[in-house]
């Protein structure tokens, strides 16, 4: 049980800053009609702004390998069931 | 997560098993939202002109502001968490409750898009894009709401005080829920609103 100090403080607004200005980008490359990429843009920056909550607000970072694992093995899950039912559903 | 340190030979021992558990039950909430978002992709691959159409009924201002709540509530718990753990009840009760409150601009908000909807005769049986939405904004809000609960629930305990600097347990567990549920809402935004 780590004690708070003023640097998770720093963290959290570096990261809320973060999360926000990829808000606008993410928003603003939606006006723009970049066809198939435009889902990929989109994808892309959900990701990286899930693991920035991931990583720091929900402190994975300096998690264990056994968390880790937690977190991780669901993920794969569903990559899995995407990748099964889009295999039927496609390839039908 | 009721117990209180006290009841645990080992403190370190009991924050570790009840983070755990929480790892696990949000595996579950994975898996969950994950079944509606692969209905999503299999029939956004099949209809990709319905879902074109169809997203652009949704306001994305509307949404990008939701979003934007919800980023903050999220840093309210950290400065929450942050609060206890350096034994601030009362900073922690204010932090947490400030959440709450963003909780309740994001269902009020989300409450204004459905009732305009409804309004343009948009329902969840209209068609296969709008009946994903629901469901998954549905069952969003649904979180969100248990969220409030839950963390009225801590304010509550912390109120009777039972948090301290060295053991704040179900702040930090209730804290981990609610930045699932601001993480699978950064999903929810783009794929409905921004890209259909």
């Amino acid at each position: 049980m780590a004690h708070g100090t003023g640097n998770s403080r720093r963290t959290g607004i570096a990261v809320f800053v973060a999360l926000l200005l990829l808000t606008a980008v993410t928003v603003l490359v939606s006006y723009v009609d970049l066809g198939l990429w435009n889902a990929v843009v989109a994808l892309l920056i959900a990701s990286v702004k899930a693991s920035l909550v991931a990583l720091f607000f929900m402190h994975l970072k300096g998690e264990s390998r056994l968390v880790w694992g937690f977190a991780l093995v669901p993920v794969l899950f569903l990559a899995l069931i995407l990748l099964g039912t889009l295999s039927d559903t496609l390839l039908r | 997560m009721s117990g209180h340190s006290g009841e645990h030979a080992d403190p370190a021992v009991a924050f570790e098993s009840a983070k755990l558990g929480v790892w696990t039950f949000l595996a579950t909430e994975v898996l969950l939202f994950g079944a509606l978002f692969t209905a999503y992709t299999v029939f956004r691959m099949k209809y990709p002109e319905l879902f074109r159409a169809e997203h652009a009924k949704l306001d994305r201002v509307l949404g990008a502001v939701n979003t934007v709540v919800l980023i903050t509530s999220s840093l309210m718990v950290v400065f929450g968490v942050d609060a206890i753990k350096r034994g601030k009840a009362r900073l922690f009760e204010a932090c947490f409750g400030a959440t709450i409150l963003l909780a309740a601009v994001f269902l009020c908000i989300k409450y204004l898009e459905y009732t305009a909807k409804f309004h343009h005769g948009i329902y969840p049986r209209t068609n296969l894009f709008f009946s994903i939405y629901f469901m998954l904004t549905g069952l969003h809000g649904i979180h969100v709401l248990l969220g409030m609960g839950l963390l009225s629930y801590v304010i509550i305990l912390s109120r009777r005080g039972r948090f301290s600097a060295s053991y704040y347990t179900p702040a930090e567990m209730s804290g981990l829920y609610w930045h699932f549920v601001d993480l699978v809402w950064i999903y929810l935004f783009p794929l409905l609103y921004l890209i259909g």
